[in-house]
Formats: structure tokens, sequence, C-alpha cells
């Protein structure tokens, strides 16, 4: 789950880290009044993903009137597919140098891997790519922690001047937020050292673990749900993983890798999926609410169901289709491949019960509900 | 990481409506289960083995080299320690989302016992004819037969797809590796392809990927340097980039982990990667007519067979 730039810092803020004054303002006239009371402050568009100033979703302003024509021009914006639907006037820092900070799950070394660099502001990853030696990398085994003599053993022989203490203080508490959290990214960037000597974030970047939710109660509320369409709602109310996409051929079928290989099938020959939807694991005995789910979605003009059955049997998946076409009664044709776990009951089911055959291979299944669909 | 009948098994979770399901299964395919966990049912009898409070308290009473484990994602990581604690060498973790740090501290855990983790979120492993760990179904005999193909892939349903193809074209396997579907899997692509090269029962591998992460580039190293022919099918080709498709790993960002450069580099490696799944057989014998020792590649083996039940 992504966290908007408010919702990230508001977690670093409970977490004892200071943050810049700030207000996350729904209005243009609250961003205007926000300005007011805080000073010259920076106008930002709050949405769960980057490259906001690129899309001109970051501005500056001087006073009360800048700030109100700044969220004016922003509100309402869309960047990266979200909606800009409040931004967030904070007041502008005396920033002397920044710098990029971040904690993560690293797949290769499977552990926390925690980020530095003197090079704040960019793009991280061009960082890496260019000047490899300016991103700083420490490993952690998550038992034993991240302190801030570990954090001064990263920053060894970096420029930081007298910084480099409450840097090492700061690495070491976003350490803790990530740990505390469940996080899977926590990143600031950039990290700003005032003029002051006091080191700031001044953006964060907060992404939880999904699978951790049930454990973080408290500051879930404050994430940002995904984007979803109607159908994606449902599927999610009901437990099933449903994507919706562009196509017009309906995909039913068990297990995520399958699934997608039967999206690949049928862009293959020539098709275009118009859902992703699984209903392996747990989620087999959900054949009925599934089926009803792909026939929903109103660009559907053919089905495939594929079912290759390990765990997921497939002659209760089977079932629950049969009952839910018998239901529906659906018009558009429809193309079985099943084999695996229960397939001799599910082949009969489907054969007596819908009057169609199996195919026995999947992509000529798929082959022909990608020509049914044309 | 490939799966014997004198590998001796504990179950975690045995008592409950899966772990019972499943141990039966693999009891009936020949697998040697030894004992299960459960801390409520200690000194009992389930499944006809006996039942410990911990797997520590099993190594002593009925000693084993493997765990499975039927736990849900909130007790997987104490369930984890527990056999890593106790000895395990290889532990198959089935479980689906499992906390990615609770995932973390596992590995950590592991690598200093010296534990193969096999997982999180695998089906399993199989040896045709002789027994198998997890939740594939190795007694349906269309999917699964003894043979010299030694297969290896990040998901269930889809491994299981490419074993019925190579079934149905005559074609067994030595061994299934499924490795898992999550991001941070102890056992990887190149771990499995490795095992596999140097098993003498495996005359081919097919490598079946997915988008995202690198694990895919990682195993090409080892296909370079193999001559056994290796046949790939990676997953994902049609997946909209950004977006999680059921598998917490397969999510493509940027150019990292994309099915282009999967691909490329297990070309590069001297692979055929097919387009769909329904080539794989195809390919592997031509990669074995051009380059392989034997073109009776991998044929069923009907040498050895194994209760084959079907449920």
């Amino acid at each position: 789950m992504n966290f908007e730039e408010h919702a990230g810092k508001t977690v670093l803020a409970r977490a004892g880290i200071p943050i810049p004054r700030g207000r996350l303002c729904l209005t243009p006239a609250e961003a205007g009044d926000a300005a007011r009371e805080i000073g010259a402050v920076v106008v930002k568009a709050q949405v769960p993903t980057g490259k906001r100033g690129k899309a001109g979703g970051v501005k500056l302003a001087a006073t009360p009137e800048e700030a109100t024509a700044a969220a004016e021009a922003i509100i309402g914006m869309e960047i990266g597919g979200h909606p800009v639907r409040h931004v967030l006037v904070e007041e502008r820092a005396d920033i002397a140098r920044e710098f990029y900070a971040a904690v993560l799950n690293d797949p290769t070394s499977r552990s926390p891997l925690v980020l530095f660099s003197t090079e704040g502001g960019m793009d991280i990853e061009e960082v890496a790519a260019e000047r490899p030696d300016a991103l700083r990398r420490m490993a952690v085994d998550i038992r034993v922690g991240f302190q801030a003599a570990d954090a001064r053993r990263l920053l060894l022989g970096l420029d930081l001047g007298d910084a480099s203490g409450a840097v090492a203080d700061f690495l070491a508490e976003l350490y803790r937020v990530y740990r505390t959290h469940d996080a899977e990214l926590v990143e600031v960037n950039p990290l700003a050292l005032l003029g002051d000597g006091r080191v700031v974030p001044v953006d964060c970047k907060l992404t939880l673990d999904d699978s951790a939710l049930y454990r973080q109660a408290e500051i879930a509320p404050l994430g940002s749900p995904e984007t979803l369409t109607d159908l994606e709602e449902r599927g999610r109310d009901l437990h099933l993983k449903y994507i919706q996409l562009e196509g017009n051929v309906g995909v039913l079928a068990n297990g995520a890798g399958l699934t997608m290989t039967t999206m690949d099938v049928i862009s293959h020959f020539g098709g275009r999926p118009a859902n992703f939807l699984e209903i392996g694991g747990e989620a087999y005995t959900k054949g009925t609410e599934a089926l009803d789910l792909v026939l929903s979605n109103p660009g559907v003009r053919s089905l495939v169901i594929n079912f290759c059955g390990a765990f997921a049997r497939t002659d209760v998946m089977a079932d629950g289709v049969v009952k839910a076409w018998k239901e529906l009664k659906p018009t558009l044709p429809v193309f079985f491949s099943i084999h695996g776990t229960g397939e001799d009951e599910a082949v009969r089911l489907v054969r007596a019960e819908l009057g169609v055959e199996p195919y026995d291979l999947m992509e000529d299944a798929v082959k022909a509900a990608v020509e049914a669909a044309q | 990481m490939i799966i014997r009948k004198t590998d001796r098994v504990l179950v975690q979770g045995i008592t409950g409506r899966q772990g019972t399901f499943w141990t039966e299964q693999m009891q009936a395919y020949g697998t040697t289960v030894v004992g299960g966990v459960n801390p409520k049912k200690a000194g009992t009898t389930h499944c006809n083995v006996p039942i410990f409070a911990t797997a520590a308290d099993a190594m002593q009473g009925a000693p084993f080299d493997v765990a499975v484990m039927f736990i849900p994602p909130s007790a997987a990581l104490a369930a984890a320690l527990d056999a890593i604690e106790a000895g395990v060498k290889t532990l198959v973790v089935l479980t689906e989302h499992i906390p990615s740090q609770d995932i973390m501290h596992m590995h950590a855990a592991a690598e200093d016992r010296g534990t193969r983790i096999v997982g999180p979120n695998t089906a399993g492993l199989v040896t045709p004819g002789e027994c198998f760990v997890g939740i594939m179904p190795a007694f349906n005999p269309r999917v699964f037969q003894p043979g010299r193909i030694g297969v290896v892939s990040r998901s269930g349903s889809l491994g299981t797809l490419v074993c019925l193809n190579l079934v149905r074209d005559g074609l067994g396997q030595s061994a299934f590796i499924g490795i898992g579907g999550d991001p941070m899997i102890g056992t990887t692509t190149r771990d499995a392809v490795t095992a596999l090269v140097a098993d003498e029962r495996t005359e081919a591998i097919v490598l079946v990927g997915e988008i995202g992460g690198t694990m895919e580039e990682e195993a090409a190293e080892v296909v370079a340097q193999t001559t056994k022919p290796v046949v790939s099918f990676i997953a994902g080709a049609a997946s909209p980039p950004g977006k999680k498709m059921g598998h917490a790993g397969a999510i493509v960002s940027g150019n990292r982990g994309s099915y282009a450069s999967k691909r490329e580099a297990l070309e590069q490696a001297g692979a055929i990667v097919v387009d769909v799944p329904g080539e794989v057989p195809g390919a592997l014998r031509r990669l074995a007519g051009t380059s392989g020792p034997s073109t009776e590649l991998g044929k069923v083996d009907h040498t050895v067979t194994a209760g084959q039940d079907r449920i």
C-alpha cells in the first residue's frame, strides 16, 4: 500500500522525526489560508506516485495569492493516472544541501537495504547508473537491526561536514520506521540539511507490505488504497484477484502463473485479454462469483476458461462455473481447457451441463476464443 | 533440492484440513513422512505418524531431512524458525502472503544454520514415480511420469501445465522443482537449474520463468555453461507494467525484470525460448536432436512405477 507524501510524513512524525510545518488542503482557498499562516511555501500535489515535479505538480509560492493560484492549477490535474484531489502546503526550508536516504526490501540479499547518497533531489536510478560510488548501500541482518553506529560506518569517507551525526541518527530512525511498520520502502528524497544544521525530510515515499497490513492497523488507514474500477472493487470484496484490462477476450484461470500465461497466449494469437482473474489457492471454490465478475465486464466478447488444477480442484471450479452459467444464461461463446486434479469429473460436468467440449490444448481453446471475439 | 524417497519428511501443521489431505496424498505416492507437528496434539498419532509439540522434539523422536509447512502466514515465521533451529536441511514453505520482513528473518536464520529454504509460496517438489512434497498433483499420471526432463517453475499452476504438455508428448520428468512466486524466495531459478545440471537422471531442462526480478537472467549464466538442452517459457509478456499479477514477484518496473531482458539473456545463453507453453516439447526435441547426447530424449520411463491413483 502506497502512502502519499503527507501521510508518509505523518508516519515519520509519529515516530518522533521532525518534519516541515505544513497543511493538507482540499481547496485553493485553504491553500491560501495555510500560506497566510506559514509564510513562503511549496504547494505539492498529493498522489501515491513519484515524478510530481516533472508533471508540474510542485509550485513555489511567496504569497497567499500565489499559493491559492498554485493550488488552483494543481488540484484536478492527473499525475501518473492519479487525479490530484488535494495539495500539501508546506514551509519552504532554508536548504543548504540535499541528500538521498532510503530503506527497502532487497530481493537479491533477501534483507533490508539502507541507501544513502549525497546526490539528493535527483532520480536515484540515474545516480546509481552514472555515479555508482555516490550511492552507499548496506544490507542489514534483520534480526540485529541498524543503529546509528552502523549508519556512521555507512557514511564513512563521505564529505558531510558537521552533519554526519545528524544524518546517522536520521538513518537509524528511518530504519526503525521501516521495521516498525512493515514497510517495503521508505524513501526520503531530498533529505535536506538546513542552514541551522538540522536534517529534515522534504519529501517522503512510503510503501507498506500488503501482506502485513493486518498488523499495521494503526497507520494503514493513512495509506492510499489502489485506484480500482468498480469491478476490481467487487473482486477485492470477494477476495478474488481481478484486474480489468482493455481487451475483449475474458479470462478465468487458476493460479497467477497460468492466468498470466493465458493472457500471453491470447496476445500471441492476436487477441486482447479483457481481464486478469485467477481463482487459485483457497479461492478455487468461488467459480460462481468469478464467472459473474468476468461477464459483468461489458467489453467481453468471448471467454477462455483455463484450469490446470493442483491444489485447486478443477471439478469444484467447474461446478461453480456451471452453476453461474445456468443462472446468468450468457450468450457469448466459451472455450474450456481443463486438466489436473479432478479433471475427469470437471470435463464430464462441462460436457453434460453446458454441452461444451473442452479442448485438450489450451492454445487451441485460446485460438478459438480469439477468433470468436473478432 | 531434488526430493528423494529416502528423504525423511516432517509435516508442520499436519492435523489441519490441508495438512491432512496432502499428507495422505504424499504417503500414498511414496513419500517417507516420519512425523508431524502440532503443539496441542503432541503425543498422539495422525496419518499414522507421531505428532510432536515442536520440530526440535520431532528431530529427537523421528529424525527428518525435510520439513514442509501447512501453516497460515501469521504463524509461518515461528514455524520456520522452529524447523530451522531443529536443524532441518530443507524447509519447504508453501504459505503465500507471509509478511516480507518475516521472510527476511526466516532467510537470515536459515543462512546461519545452513538450511535450504524452498519458497515461500511454492507448490513443492516432485520426483515422478518416487515421491513428492507439497501441493502438486504428482499422482496424476497425465501430468507427471518418470522420465528425463527436469522442470523448474515459479508457478504451480503453470508448472502443472508444462508438465502436462511434456507427458502428452511422451516425455516424462526427472524432477519438478517449484521455487515459488514471491520476490524473496530461498531457492532461486539459478539454484534449481544448477541442481538439474548436476542431476544424472536429468537430460534436458525446462525453465518456466516469469516477469519480475532478475532470477532468469542470473540462471542464464548457468545455462550458458551446460551442454544439457534448455527450453524456456516466460510468463507475463502481455501483463501491463506496474501491476502485480497475482504473484507479488511478478511486477515490472522500468526495464528491470522485463520479458524482453529475460528472453534475451536466456537466448544468448543458448536456450530456446518458446512463445506458448504448447511449444515446449517440440523445442526440446529440436535442441536434443542437434546438441544432446541422445535423441531418445527423456521419454517416459516405465521402469519406475508408484501409486498413481487419481483423486
